[in-house]
């Protein structure tokens, strides 16, 4: 059993596991970091960034001008932005058998894995996830395409030139492996590739293994996963959450008794607990407003959205914001809205019950309604007119490289009265803000990340006791930045397993059982000998039938009627009756040695007259066992 | 005169009239709320439901029924016969409310209720079969014996309760089995009197000092003494040490030294087994002999054993004793050492623990033991927190006593909190294990985060280095800037604020803030402009007490005036009116009345948001005091109010008569009573100044009049007559709710023990005027009070005045509502309404 790991991002895996005779891919998440290395892509020509000075060498070398830039002390790449690709030359990715997807923002490298690699299997989803992953991958290529650059820079990739870069793009990792955005076109194939599946619904591959998707309690349709054979059984936990948010809660009760637990997708920051950072966001809100300032969230369409405009439900009229407007700016708005309210079944209880009601499950509904909040496609057309201020914007994307949201760091980056606040975790702050210093505006860094932190964690593996953890080399060390908080590690018995990018893991892991079956007429015809007390033998010939992983034991084929003439004759005789024992081919089995064999190796102590059957098939499946 | 009123008692007593004026007189059981009366009109009474038309008193009541289903309805229903399983898993954490004496206990009704149920119980069944299943009741019983500060009515329920159970012969064998009931408290009493009493003498005259000499009786008993503190079973053990404890609590003679030094090897012996039985009773034993006027310490080795426990017994069972230890008047210096040591030893610990190089400074020789690692390597979160809160604890109760340890371990103690802080906050940079080891356990701990606050606080009162001082201000503004403080740890961290900022040296001469407490201002109003937003109203309100604490002490000093106006705080408290939560609004008067005392207002509202009209605060507070429907914000406002009244604020001191009078006819018709009590105080108020009186310290204490009036009386009067004072104050001797008639009638006294000296003005005892205000104040009283008393004259108000027999009104005030209010169905709504009350308090106390 093996793990190709071909993303280093803890929270946005790619991990292919051959298990038995298949090849499984655990999440294709896609790194958008490197996003953060290029100039922001703004929705309205803005002079600030076209006038940006091309970078020279120190020894006034200006030929890398045209493809990289400086901004307030910084070197951006002036092109349209790439992202990090998983890794694609580890493995041969047309022998995937299966991609199995666990929550929406862990399905954002899928066109480029299924369009261009020569995969051939299936994607596993749920609904929700699909939906929503359409969604924000509609919004990532409308976001880019919208704006479009005839630039595409690549000669700083080269690597002796990358040398002489500034920090960060000298320290820029794989930059060779970084590729534009996928088109739509290609969503949508990938997409097509995609079969749904419910909770918990048992999915045979190949009949060598059954994967079944777990509520993981992260996002909607999130999922975490069990593969397993008869006798092996591995859980593949990523993005969960047991905190009581807006999804099904977590299925932690099914992970129990694994072998192997992959374990991805935890909090980005540790440190920050969801409760207090939502505290922040709303007090740092309603300060800026009623000071007359402009609020600006810079978010992906879906997500913790739902919760923080749940959370402003509840606050803006205790708060004296009822006036304010609140905008919604996303390609994809309206649908993620209005498929949030559709999904009750993958919601969590309280909201299910309201659909009987009837009523939406999410609050934003009646927001909506009351025209607290209004959503649009783009700043263009009725935004424009509608536009009021002071007010609250959200909007993508949160990188600040492309999106409504450059248009608006660029507007009302100028004024101390205003603000942004980070809500989502996935990227630093301070390298987002980097390409409109110097900043006036006020910046909040409140992130909001529901997923498991290392005390749940611990709560977890505690109440799950897999034989093996396995998880990326980020959780097996506490934070560089907070190397004193032994806390913020994974601490398990037996140490987990880290992995980074580009690595193939063995798993600890050997197979030691295949399950055979026998049919019952030739079970009919075993007649146990009982050689001591407790115990009987019987010896078996059959015909190992081997199809779609099973393994079935099936009679011989009977002795053909005589038909007359020599020939035939002579063939009868060499073919063994079945009914009379024969000597084995191995010769007699010496007994004794045979039960302290089974004592020794098996631990069978004792030895009843019904088991001998399985003991006996346990020996002869012994023959099939791989590695 | 007496033809005027009725007696006063006899017509409080008759018809309590419901407000509103409705006849409901006699026959109505409850007096009705305006509203509910209201709807009844609108709507006829079966409009309402039960509870709506009850009224808030009766819905505590039936709260309190849907609480305690079974105790309600248990004598007549037969699900209450039974222990049900529900009830059974109930009973564990009633047992506990009862047994803490923290605990704010129900009334006696519900105890009673709770006894009748438990007699039905009973009588249904086998009390044996009820004491065995839940084991809870019998540990409630034991409980009740220990030496503490219980209510005396759960002592009283559970005397009766024991007595209800043991009437049952099996179970009072099985109560009699069990070690430390009531069978052997009782015993242990009735040897320490037999005891003092045979040690008394038959003739009076001194006992042997001799213990071979003392009578018979003695000498078994304190041979059965010595025989259980023999004994191997711990009740036995704890048994002879309470008689002992009581012993020497209550006998001081010479005897008892003959005793103790007979006994206290056998208690030393104690010592020796391990673990150490009944260490508490232990201890108390010990420090009652300690506290003994009758033994001579030094010369009983009492010192040695003291000495001795402290060092055998564990770092929590030995915290008690060290502070007993350390609040004795005479004492070796040698032993207050080791018990300061014991209560430092958990905090130097954490000191050592993050101590970047071994060896700790500053800390006490002997201090640095193992307490927080002894006997495992690694102890539990539970008991490393509760050692560390309760060292804390200790010292701070040590801190204002004035024989604390000398010299002061200031800074250790300051260091020790701030490094708890940081370890509580995820901030301290342990270097080894056991301070990486710490940091995991205390991490987000609130429990240890309010005990350090609250020690920290109370640190402020002494000095410390300036480092450690800066480090203070950083600590507390690290906590009051996390998201993650809850509010309580956020409460704390204000006080503890608040402290050290009152603390923070002064310039001479100069009452500001010093400059190092003037630049963590800077940092702390971002925090404050924050907190003012948090959605949390607990916060909110902690951060505008918080700000009204600061005004009310540094609002006239330059240096914060100028930081706070520099601020958007004002603005924001100013917005904070209008919080949806009554306590928010209550505590932004409040802050907003101090900020406008001191000049620290903005102007209300941008002109946007109020129409272009720009409200004065007095007009929003005024609105408030009409409209709010939560009577806090009403009461705060009335506070400020008769504040601004006192200190001639500007916005009052304009027109002060017009002001008076509005919100004197305001609070008249307002239905909290706390609204109309501080309307007489603002009355007060007014009454003196225009009356030129100095303001006697008690406002309810009647005070012969010192010095005459300025002017002529009738002069002086006219005011008072103009805002309607007398109007209100009449309407209030009459109110419903006895504080007010109470505070109104010591102000009418007030007034006729000022004018009763004064010459000058003719009262007219008989003139028509006089008639018609006493028949409407007969009216009044009979609880029609729709009519007003119209314009009055002084010379009216003075015939009035003394025609009322007001002092005969305060006695019967002054006398309990059981004695106005004899029925006793209302004697059951004040008791259930206090449960209601009781109910609420506990709610608010976030």
């Amino acid at each position: 059993m093996k793990l190709y790991c071909l993303s280093g991002h803890p929270t946005l895996p790619c991990n292919v596991l051959k298990f038995k005779s298949t090849t499984i891919m655990l999440d294709c998440g896609l790194d958008m970091t490197s996003t953060l290395n290029f100039l922001p892509l703004p929705l309205v020509q803005s002079p600030r960034l076209s006038n940006l000075p091309g970078w020279s060498l120190k020894d006034g070398n200006a030929f890398l001008d045209k493809e990289l830039k400086e901004c307030s002390g910084h070197v951006f790449v002036d092109s349209v932005p790439e992202f990090c690709l998983p890794e694609t030359e580890l493995i041969d990715l047309s022998t995937v058998d299966v991609i199995l997807i666990s929550n929406y923002h862990c399905m954002m490298a899928l066109p480029y894995i299924t369009e261009h690699t020569g995969f051939s299997g299936t994607v596993y989803a749920t609904e929700p996830t699909v939906q929503i992953g359409r969604l924000l991958m509609e919004e990532l290529v409308n976001f880019i395409e919208r704006v479009p650059k005839a630039q595409s820079a690549s000669l700083w990739k080269n690597k002796d030139i990358q040398r002489l870069l500034p920090s960060p793009l000298k320290d820029a990792v794989e930059v060779s492996t970084w590729r534009r955005c996928y088109t739509m076109q290609e969503v949508n194939s990938a997409l097509s590739k995609i079969q749904l599946v419910g909770y918990s619904q048992k999915i045979e591959l190949f009949g060598a293994v059954q994967v079944t998707p777990l509520s993981s309690g992260y996002a909607l349709g999130s999922s975490n996963w069990i593969i397993q054979s008869h006798y092996e059984k591995v859980s593949y936990v990523s993005g969960s959450s047991l905190l009581t948010t807006h999804p099904q809660p977590m299925d932690q009760a099914s992970l129990k008794n694994s072998d192997v637990l992959i374990l991805t997708g935890l909090t980005q920051i540790p440190t920050a607990n969801p409760d207090g950072m939502v505290g922040e966001f709303c007090s740092n809100l309603a300060l800026t407003v009623r000071n007359g300032g402009n609020v600006l969230v810079p978010c992906y369409p879906s997500g913790v959205i739902y919760d923080l405009l749940e959370c402003l439900y509840q606050y803006i009229d205790s708060a004296g914001l009822s006036n304010i407007p609140f905008y919604f700016i996303s390609p994809v708005a309206n649908s993620s809205l209005e498929f949030s309210q559709i999904f009750a079944e993958w919601l969590c209880h309280n909201k299910q019950t309201k659909v009987y009601l009837p009523e939406p499950p999410f609050p934003h509904a009646e927001l909506i309604q009351t025209n607290k909040l209004k959503h649009y496609p783009s700043l263009h057309g009725d935004f424009s007119s509608d536009f009021r201020q002071p007010c609250v914007v959200f909007t993508g994307h949160p990188s600040l490289r492309f999106g409504d949201v450059v248009h608006f760091m660029e507007l009302w980056g100028k004024s101390s009265l205003n603000t942004v606040i980070f809500t989502e975790p996935d990227f630093s702050y301070l390298e987002a803000l980097a390409p409109y210093q110097p900043l006036a505006m006020k910046c909040i860094y409140c992130p909001i990340d529901t997923r498991l932190n290392f005390i749940q964690v611990s709560k977890l593996l505690k109440e799950v006791q897999p034989l093996h953890v396995v998880c990326p080399e980020q959780y097996t060390q506490p934070p560089p930045a907070q190397s004193h908080r032994m806390d913020l590690m994974i601490d398990c018995q037996p140490p987990a397993m880290s992995y980074r990018r580009a690595e193939v893991l063995a798993l600890p892991f050997k197979r030691r059982y295949e399950k055979i079956e026998i049919m019952p007429e030739l079970a009919d015809a075993l007649v146990p000998m009982e050689i001591k007390p407790g115990i009987s033998l019987a010896t078996v010939s059959a015909v190992l039938h081997t199809k779609d992983n099973k393994h079935i034991l099936q009679p011989p084929p009977r002795p053909a009627q005589p038909t007359g003439g020599k020939k035939r004759k002579r063939a009868t005789e060499d073919i063994p009756d079945c009914k009379v024992l024969k000597p084995l081919l191995s010769g007699s089995i010496p007994v004794e040695q045979f039960v302290q064999t089974l004592e020794k190796n098996y631990k069978v102590t004792t030895i009843k007259p019904k088991a001998i059957l399985r003991t006996v098939n346990k020996l002869v499946n012994f023959c099939f066992l791989e590695d | 005169m007496t033809e005027g009123l009725p007696a006063p008692s006899a017509g409080l007593a008759g018809a309590r009239p419901g407000p509103g004026g409705t006849e409901s007189g006699g026959s109505a059981p409850l007096p009705l709320p305006l509203p509910a009366l209201l709807a009844a009109r609108l709507w006829g009474a079966d409009a309402l439901t039960a509870g709506e038309a009850l009224g808030p008193r009766a819905r505590a009541w039936r709260r309190d029924a849907r609480t305690y289903p079974r105790l309600a309805h248990a004598p007549s229903g037969i699900s209450g016969l039974t222990m049900d399983p529900e009830c059974s898993q109930l009973l564990p954490a009633l047992c506990a409310v009862l047994a803490d004496p923290r605990q704010p206990v129900a009334d006696d009704t519900c105890l009673e209720k709770l006894l009748d149920w438990f007699k039905t119980v009973t009588e249904a069944g086998s009390s044996l079969l009820l004491l065995q299943e839940n084991p809870c009741l019998v540990e409630l019983l034991c409980h009740m014996l220990k030496p503490q500060d219980l209510s005396s009515r759960v002592l009283s329920f559970s005397l009766r309760l024991t007595g209800v159970l043991a009437a049952q012969e099996d179970c009072f064998q099985y109560l009699q089995e069990d070690s430390s009931l009531f069978v052997a408290s009782a015993a242990g009493q009735l040897l320490v009197h037999i005891l003092g009493l045979s040690m008394q003498g038959p003739a009076g005259g001194p006992p042997s000092l001799q213990a071979g000499d003392w009578p018979a009786c003695a000498q078994k008993i304190v041979g059965h003494i010595e025989e259980s503190l023999r004994a191997t079973a711990t009740p036995q053990i704890t048994q002879a040490l309470n008689v002992l404890t009581t012993t020497f609590g209550h006998c001081h003679d010479p005897w008892t030294q003959v005793l103790w030094v007979q006994l206290s090897p056998l208690v030393a012996g104690l010592l020796e087994k391990d673990p150490i039985p009944a260490a508490h009773s232990l201890v108390d034993l010990l420090l009652s002999v300690a506290r003994s006027p009758g033994l001579s310490s030094s010369s009983c080795g009492l010192w040695e054993t003291l000495a001795q426990t402290l060092s055998h017994l564990s770092p929590t069972q030995a915290g008690p004793l060290a502070l007993g230890i350390l609040k004795l008047q005479d004492c070796p210096q040698a032993l207050r050492a080791q018990a300061f040591a014991v209560l430092l030893q958990p905090l130097a610990c954490v000191l050592k623990a993050m101590a970047q190089d071994p060896g700790p400074s500053g800390v006490p020789d002997g201090t640095v033991g193992d307490s927080m690692t002894a006997g495992t390597p690694l102890p539990s979160k539970a008991a490393c927190v509760g050692l560390l809160c309760r060292s804390l604890a200790h010292l701070e109760l040590l801190l204002p006593l004035p024989q604390r340890p000398c010299p002061w371990p200031q800074a250790l103690l300051l260091g020790a909190a701030v490094t708890l802080l940081q370890l509580c906050g995820g901030s301290a940079r342990p270097a080894c294990d056991m301070g990486r080891h710490l940091c995991t356990l205390l991490l987000g701990c609130v429990r240890v985060q309010r005990a350090a606050l609250d020690f920290l606080g109370a640190l402020s009162d002494g000095t410390g280095p300036r480092e450690l001082v800066t480090q203070v201000f950083a600590v507390l503004l690290e906590y009051l800037r996390s998201p993650d403080s809850s509010p309580t740890v956020l409460k704390k961290a204000f006080q503890a604020t608040f402290r050290w900022l009152l603390s923070s040296p002064k310039t001479p001469g100069c009452w500001d803030l010093d400059p190092h407490a003037l630049l963590f201002l800077r940092d702390l109003l971002p925090v404050l402009q924050k907190r003012l937003c948090s959605p949390c109203w607990e916060v909110r309100d902690s951060s505008l007490e918080f700000l009204t604490q600061m005004t009310r002490h540094w609002g006239g000093q330059a240096g914060f005036r100028h930081a706070l106006l520099a601020s958007e705080v004002p603005k924001l408290t100013e917005q904070l009116l209008r919080d949806p939560e009554s306590y928010v609004r209550a505590s932004a008067v409040t802050a907003m009345g101090q900020l406008s005392s001191q000049g620290l207002c903005v102007p209300p509202a941008s002109p946007e948001h109020q129409g272009g009209q720009q409200k004065s605060l007095l007009v929003e507070l005024l609105h408030i005091l009409s409209t709010d429907s939560e009577g806090f914000p009403r009461r705060a406002v009335m506070q400020v109010f008769t504040q601004w009244l006192r200190d001639s604020h500007a916005d009052v001191a304009g027109d002060t008569e017009q002001f008076v009078a509005g919100v004197l006819q305001v609070a008249s018709q307002d239905l909290d009573w706390e609204v109309r009590a501080q309307g007489l105080e603002l009355a007060l108020v007014f009454l003196e100044q225009t009356l030129g009186q100095p303001r006697s310290h008690c406002p309810h204490a009647v005070t012969p009049p010192v010095e005459a009036p300025v002017g002529p009386l009738a002069q002086a009067l006219q005011p008072l007559c103009r805002v309607r004072l007398f109007d209100f104050a009449f309407r209030a001797l009459f109110d419903c709710d006895r504080p007010v008639a109470q505070k109104s009638c010591d102000l009418l006294l007030f007034l006729r023990a000022k004018t009763a000296s004064s010459s000058g003005l003719q009262e007219s005892q008989s003139s028509p005027d006089v008639a018609s205000v006493e028949a409407a104040l007969q009216r009044w009283q009979a609880g029609d009070q729709a009519q007003p008393l119209g314009d009055l004259e002084p010379e009216v108000v003075l015939a009035v005045l003394r025609s009322l027999d007001l002092e005969g009104l305060r006695g019967a005030l002054a006398e309990s509502s059981d004695h106005v209010e004899k029925s006793p169905q209302s004697l059951l709504q004040d008791m259930l309404a206090t449960v209601g009350v009781l109910g609420e308090n506990e709610a608010d106390c976030y």
